[in-house]
């Protein structure tokens, strides 16, 4: 059903911390393994040894350099899959209803049963969420592991999406930002959580919270005094030594 | 209107079994669930990995590396049985054989040298996770040629922190996350301590506490530091004592740790004409001596209520000596460490380097906090509580692989010394067995008798010349030139001398090289294609040089081609193993803990855990410790050494789950459902240290008493920190003429300005030995957070994340030389050249360039395409490094090494640029394909067990 | 866009077909018997040849059936269900002029309407996706619809009209383009804020997420070099519209003549169509460093 819900019970989604994620894939990998072998057709790769492979992933880690004006360029880690929109463009292009979004909770899933593989939902993406499994001729995109956070086969504190249990860097956070009190709308609130393309009206659930500033500190010698010298020379020093072991 | 949607299985069973191991994508050794499902024919396969949440090293998070785990095991590069090659070596041409075969070869060769000179077999182990069993093997066999991989990767690190405070980072110890408000990082290669390192800055973030990167590359931990110091490489150290020049001058540091915990007060042998000139005063039962500051005079430094004294002297017939502390001070208070005298060396403004003097000073002192904790020193007074002082260090290779590397550790483990923060609140914490100062280990040894065991361990930790690895005639016992006046502390061997040093016949020649798991014809090794020639090169007979090479690895790697006999091992997940708290363990600062991996699936293939072939080995050639007195094979494999073999009464390959009952940790008796039991407890075990034992760790009763119940000591050994490490300063005295044993004159000079008892900085060697103004720029390599050296590339998942390596060049540089995305460029050194796609990077340092490690892959090897981006767009730095400096005249090789350890100083590489119009179609330099032993993998994947 | 040829195909050729199929609805040219079939023949081949052929851009045809069910929310849908509405509908009326010599005059108007509104819907695919900002636009329909209804005129031999309808459909082509160029940066995205990085600094892409390519990168960034774009541009503007309305406006009619022109404006529109595609830049470009 391509009609987006007039409103979900629930917001499930992700908060990103751009400023612990370090870039090292994990989230990547273990969603390739968790969605390989769980909800739908397996995510394939094509050319797997050879001289140009590729696959699909629902979740990929991009680095990007920021040059401030007046210190060092940065270098920021951003993993993106699927932000699980308020106003999801993929759902309302989907010819056949594969395309949905989940009333009780917000997630954004294709059903498999019913898609064509026409690809106009990945076009309408501006995220690049959606990716065509060419094994399968189905679209492939994060489920928010609809499969683990309910799944009572489970223990509890595994129900949540891989990615997340598999952070090392506590870079992912999963919640309900229907809730103003749960984990994710509070990181949002106290970190100024953000939208990617604002513009294009999308209404993302997923919010990223920005790095914090970073080379803040003062090359001049405004600290200075706070190690000012005991003394100029050696004599001095051990003057300075004998009276300090004095007071221990 | 109803809104309709489809209903979905929310709760699909998520495996027929989980089967808990422990993970060996990489070095980190994170506890992994393995859930398995019946496929179609009723066969338990491998669906799924994700990381053990009650597992002491990662706690549940799992990285890349450990999740594409699936992929490793299916991978169509596993060897399949053993091989005898037909071709001549690297070709790649080999037949299969049976293990029986194999072993009757391997046999031949390894008795035929044992029972004449067992110092013919050079035994080197790569990646190796097993060393307390492979020692153990290559000393009963009785060869003094045996090293790991340590040599060519941080025993700088290790060396360092073992002589200075009994520990070093990583599996020695690590920062108290939970504490500490401010963070330095230099350089830091990813896969040590990968997940912890990750959870632990995740940690500080959390808490808000500042991070500063110390690294020329900003990226992955340090894209995330608050701080970045885009340090020029290889002046670390220089950085480090400025620092500490700061710190001094300011009177920032701590004077009562200082005087309590260290040897700051101990007094050096001031009288020149003495040949113990520069050692420390002791007194008639071996104590170090210091100045009691109640009575002023020289005292025993452990008797109860001495008041040590930093500021006095003692002077005996005129003669004058000083506290370490004195010559500590005056050295570094000097100017020639102060920060504008360093800025431009180490391309860090002076202001920067005292603005982050200020913020260490700041945060130690006036952030100090105090635990409520009572504790009793090893001079029998009681502390009732615990000074935190919250800043704490780690590194790793980034400053260690340098020609300077020890020295530069040294100064860094210095500096915290300086700061009171190690084994506190809020500092760095040692992780039981450490700390283990240098005078609790062994010393190495080299006595080979025909047929019989060498006479002790072969790695360990000298103290002096007398303890160097010579023969009678001075000239080095061991094939790779370890603990020699080139090298004297070389505590981890120099693995990547092996095949330098057998090819030239120097010291010896040898008959048979056998490695495991280390690729040294190509990503190991330095000057890759001369280690190619040197293990294809012939005699004037047109024998081989290096006569007979065995080679075990799992996995159809580079190095496979040039062995003539492959006994092929099992991947992580088909084997027996144990992270023995005997070799590098995985405690935590409260914990000791040990882990093992059990077979959570069978191998498909004719192949064999190398352990367990070791085992078969040692029986069939009769060595002590390896058959029963009957000359029966004494283990049926690893497994069962591992469980059944005794090091010492009561102490064993694991610690958990030992004794009649099972309920012994550490000492107890060998119990024969051990290995049951680690499955059971998820393949770990841990035991926590008492509260009141958490911190002061080499001065606390508590822990001493501790670590002796659990048999890591055999007795308690308190022991002070060492700013001032006396073993360096027996070197030099012989250098400058004191002792019988004496170095060659060539390398006097080296000695006295190296080894320095306090640390020192010089220029890495590569700068005297190349024209620094032609070759100006710096160059690096990092290894990717996802890809584990070799091994990630045969990974269908993670080859798609790293498939190519650009070489990334800061912004000046690819300005200067008009470059745009996608050109060339020819880099060369003094030693060789390559031709390399370029990238732009702008956070790095001005001067240096820098590339993914191990990326690129000889055609034919790891089942890839001929044509796959690794073996085509992809390349290796190494060939542009060599394992020894440039000839110097005199005939001598000298090694490019880390004079004190002999560390592969990797990183003092010095290259030029140029632009390169026509890209050539391949990285050059570029080899003949390869013919591989296991063809090539599938095209397309699309992997699933369930239904 | 990745200009893969079968959506070039299908949207060249059932622009075409409905263009024709709605001047044989409007009783142009009237015909009836053996000639209306040879007309009739060409407009469905054209319409349903070029459905087919956007089948072969589907990852999963099986389902194909069930893309008739949303078009309360999808232009694919209701494109779906007008060209099988329209089809339907001068089907019938196909019947009537070609085997009974009738004109189910109602029904070929409102089969011609329908026909005209199956490329609206077309070109609605494309114009109602704020992720491609050229395309985002009324001038896409415009576009769409003024080389169907050029193109149908030029097949039914309204050989004038075909001329004058090719000079406006050329018109609107020059606007899409010169307007279009100029879209992207007016929408405002960037890589900042694609990234949410640029209150920091100036965004750049340092390593993209996998050396190895993807779906996203060979089907959204298509990157067409600016030098072979103006000339394919010269090339479409040439064979699509100047040369066959010349020969319609200003050289005799002639059936060699007509067949010259429909070839040319074939083969002009494939290029125009393929540089529709290839010009259209994906905003997820940003995230790889492209634009």
């Amino acid at each position: 059903m391509t009609q987006l819900p007039a409103q979900t019970t629930r917001k499930l989604g992700l908060v990103i911390d751009l400023d612990t994620c370090v870039g090292c894939h994990a989230c990547v990998i273990s969603c390739k393994g968790w969605n390989t072998e769980n909800y739908g057709a397996p995510l394939s790769d094509q050319d797997a040894y050879g001289e140009d492979p590729s696959g699909t992933f629902l979740n990929r880690v991009h680095s990007f350099e920021v040059k401030p004006e007046a210190t060092p360029a940065q270098t920021i880690h951003f993993p993106k899959s699927c932000l699980h929109c308020d106003d999801a463009p993929c759902v309302t292009v989907c010819p056949t209803g594969a395309s949905y979004k989940r009333v009780e909770d917000g997630i954004v899933l294709v059903n498999e049963k019913d898609c064509i593989g026409c690809g106009l939902c990945a076009w309408a993406c501006p995220y690049g969420a959606r990716e065509l499994d060419k094994a399968a001729g189905v679209m492939k995109k994060c489920t928010l592991c609809v499969d683990r956070i309910y799944n009572e086969n489970l223990p509890e504190e595994d129900r949540e999406p891989a990615c997340v249990r598999t952070c090392p860097a506590n870079a992912r956070h999963f919640g309900d930002f229907a809730d103003p009190e749960s984990n994710v709308s509070k990181l949002t609130r106290a970190r100024g959580g953000m939208d990617l393309m604002p513009e294009l009206g999308t209404k993302p659930v997923n919010k990223y919270l920005p790095p914090r500033p970073k080379d803040t500190m003062d090359e001049i010698d405004i600290l200075a005094p706070l190690l000012a010298p005991v003394a100029t020379e050696t004599k001095g020093f051990l003057g300075w030594l004998d009276k300090a072991l004095e007071k221990l | 209107m109803t809104h309709h949607q489809p209903q979905i299985d929310t709760s699909p069973k998520v495996s027929d079994e989980i089967r808990k191991t422990t993970c060996y994508m990489c070095a980190c050794r994170c506890g992994i669930n393995v859930h398995m499902k019946k496929d179609d024919e009723g066969e338990m396969r491998v669906a799924y990995i994700e990381g053990n949440r009650d597992h002491p090293v990662n706690k549940g998070v799992l990285c890349a590396k450990g999740s594409a785990g699936i992929m490793q095991i299916n991978a169509p590069s596993r060897l399949k049985a053993p091989l005898k090659r037909v071709g001549p070596r690297g070709s790649g041409e080999f037949e299969e054989i049976s293990w029986d075969e194999a072993l009757e070869i391997a046999t031949g060769h390894l008795s035929r040298i044992r029972e004449t000179n067992p110092e013919k077999l050079a035994f080197f182990t790569g990646r190796d996770q097993s060393q307390s069993f492979t020692g153990f093997w290559a000393q009963a066999y009785g060869t003094p040629n045996f090293a790991a991989h340590g040599g060519f990767c941080s025993v700088n690190m290790a060396a360092a922190g073992i002589y200075t405070m009994g520990g070093a980072f990583w599996e020695f110890g690590q920062p108290d996350w939970d504490r500490s408000k401010l963070f330095m990082l230099f350089g830091v290669a990813e896969d040590h301590d990968s997940n912890p390192i990750k959870t632990g800055l995740a940690k500080l973030k959390e808490r808000g506490a500042k991070i500063i990167g110390v690294n020329p590359i900003r990226t992955g931990y340090n894209a995330i530091a608050d701080e970045w110091v885009g340090i020029t490489p290889g002046t670390d150290g220089l950085f480090i004592l400025s620092l500490a020049h700061e710190l001094l001058k300011a009177g920032k540091i701590d004077l009562e740790y200082l005087t309590r915990f260290t040897n700051a007060p101990v007094l050096v042998n001031g009288d020149e004409t003495s040949d113990e000139f520069g050692l420390l005063l002791r007194d008639k039962d071996d104590k170090l001596l210091v100045i009691d500051r109640a009575t002023g005079k020289p005292t025993a430094f452990d008797k109860k209520g001495v008041k040590p004294d930093l500021a006095a002297t003692h002077t005996v017939k005129d003669v004058t000596h000083r506290p370490v502390f004195q010559h500590l001070a005056e050295r570094y208070m000097s100017d020639e460490y102060a920060p504008e005298a360093v800025e431009e060396r180490c391309g860090v403004p002076a202001g920067r380097i005292r603005a982050i003097a200020a913020e260490l000073a700041r945060v130690a002192f006036d952030e100090a906090f105090e635990i409520e904790q009572e504790w009793t020193d090893f001079r029998g007074e009681k502390h009732k509580t615990m000074t935190g002082r919250p800043v704490s260090f780690h590194s790793m290779r980034g400053i260690s692989a340098h020609s300077n590397g020890f020295q530069t550790c040294r100064a860094l483990h210095v500096l915290q010394i300086l700061l009171g923060t190690v084994e506190v609140p809020g500092g760095f914490r040692f992780k039981p067995p450490y700390p283990k100062p240098a005078e609790a280990h062994p010393k190495p040894h080299c006595k080979v008798t025909p047929g019989a065991p060498l006479n002790g361990p072969h790695l360990g930790y000298v103290q002096g010349p007398d303890d160097l690895m010579l023969k009678e005639d001075g000239s080095p016992a061991r094939i790779d030139k370890a603990y020699t006046w080139e090298n004297p502390m070389s505590a981890h061997g120099l693995m990547h001398m092996v095949i330098s040093n057998a090819h030239a016949g120097d010291p010896y020649k040898i008959d048979t090289l056998f490695m495991y798991m280390a690729n040294m014809s190509w990503n190991s090794s330095m000057n890759t294609k001369g280690v190619m020639e040197m293990l294809t090169d012939k005699d004037e007979n047109g024998d081989y040089v290096i006569p007979n090479i065995i080679y075990s690895d799992a996995y159809s790697s580079e190095m496979v081609a040039y062995a003539d006999l492959i006994l092929p091992d099992t991947t992580y997940l088909e084997r027996h193993d144990c992270i023995s708290l005997l070799d590098r363990p995985i405690c935590e600062a409260d914990a000791a803990a040990d882990a093992i991996r059990w077979p959570v699936i069978e191998p498909d293939r004719d192949v064999r855990g190398f352990q367990s072939v070791l085992c078969d080995l040692g029986a069939r050639l009769h060595m002590a410790g390896f058959v029963n007195e009957d000359g029966s094979a004494k283990y049926k494999d690893y497994a069962d050494y591992i469980v059944n073999h005794e090091r010492k009464p009561g102490i064993g390959p694991l610690s958990g789950f030992r004794g009649e009952n099972g309920d012994e940790f550490g000492r107890g008796e060998v119990n024969p459902d051990q290995m049951d039991r680690y499955i059971e407890n998820g393949g770990f075990a841990v035991h926590h240290i008492p509260e009141e034992a958490a911190f002061y760790k080499p001065w606390n009763m508590a822990y001493q008493d501790w670590a002796v119940k659990t048999g890591i000591y055999d007795a308690p050994q308190p022991y002070l920190f060492n700013l001032y490490v006396e073993p360096l300063r027996k070197f030099q005295l012989a250098a400058e003429g004191h002792g019988h044993r004496q170095p060659p004159e060539h390398l006097r000079e080296r000695i006295k300005e190296t080894l320095d008892p306090l640390p020192v900085w010089y220029a890495p060697f590569e700068d005297d030995n190349v024209d620094t103004e032609e070759f100006t720029v710096h160059a690096l390599t990092q290894r990717p957070m996802a890809m584990y050296h070799s091994w990630g590339t045969q990974n269908a998942w993670l080859r798609q994340l790293h498939g190519r390596n650009p070489m990334y060049l800061p912004t000046k540089i690819f300005a200067k030389h008009g470059f745009e995305d996608g050109d060339w460029a020819k880099i060369s050194s003094a030693h060789g050249e390559i031709t390399v796609p370029v990238a732009h990077h702008g956070g790095l340092n001005d001067n240096t360039i820098w590339t993914w490690n191990a990326i690129g892959k000889r055609k034919g090897t790891w089942a890839l395409d001929e044509k796959a981006p690794e073996a085509t767009k992809g390349f290796l730095l190494n060939h542009l490094i060599h394992e020894l400096q440039p000839p110097k005249g005199d005939g001598l090789r000298w090694a490019n090494s880390d004079p004190v350890t002999g560390q592969a100083a990797w990183f003092d590489l010095r290259v030029k640029i140029e632009k390169v119009d026509g890209p050539p179609e391949n990285s050059q330099p570029d080899f003949d394909p390869i013919k591989s032993p296991v063809g090539k993998g599938p095209e397309n994947l699309a992997w699933k067990v369930g239904k | 866009m990745h200009p893969a040829p079968s959506v070039i195909l299908f949207t060249a050729l059932s622009g075409l077909g409905f263009g024709l199929l709605a001047f044989l609805g409007m009783g142009l040219p009237d015909v009836t018997g053996w000639v209306a079939f040879v007309f009739f023949f060409i407009a469905f081949a054209l319409s349903v040849g070029g459905l087919l052929a956007s089948t072969f851009h589907l990852g999963n045809p099986k389902n194909a059936m069930k893309a008739f069910s949303q078009w309360k929310t999808s232009w694919l849908s209701r494109e779906g269900c007008l060209a099988v509405a329209s089809l339907i509908l001068m089907g019938l009326y196909a019947i009537g002029v070609i085997f009974f010599d009738t004109k189910l005059t109602q029904i070929g108007w409102i089969g011609a309407l329908l026909s005209i509104g199956t490329v609206f819907t077309t070109s609605m695919i494309y114009a109602q996706l704020p992720t491609i900002p050229r395309w985002n636009h009324p001038l896409t329909s415009a576009y769409f619809l003024s080389l169907s209804i050029a193109g149908g005129a030029l097949l039914a031999g309204q050989a004038t009209a075909a001329g004058v309808l090719l000079l406006i459909a050329g018109a609107v082509q020059l606007l899409a383009w010169f307007d279009g160029d100029k879209r992207f940066a007016q929408r405002g995205h960037t890589i900042e804020t694609a990234t949410g990085l640029g209150d920091i600094g100036k965004v750049r892409m340092f390593e993209p997420p996998h050396t190895g390519t993807n779906y996203l990168l060979h089907e959204m960034v298509y990157m067409v070099a600016r030098k072979h774009a103006q000339k394919l541009r010269i090339i479409a503007m040439v064979f699509m519209v100047i040369l066959p309305a010349a020969i319609l406006l200003l050289l005799p009619s002639n059936h060699m003549l007509a067949l010259i022109a429909v070839i040319s404006h074939l083969g002009g529109l494939f290029a125009s169509r393929w540089l529709f595609f290839a010009e259209a830049e994906h905003v997820v470009g940003l995230y790889y460093g492209q634009r």
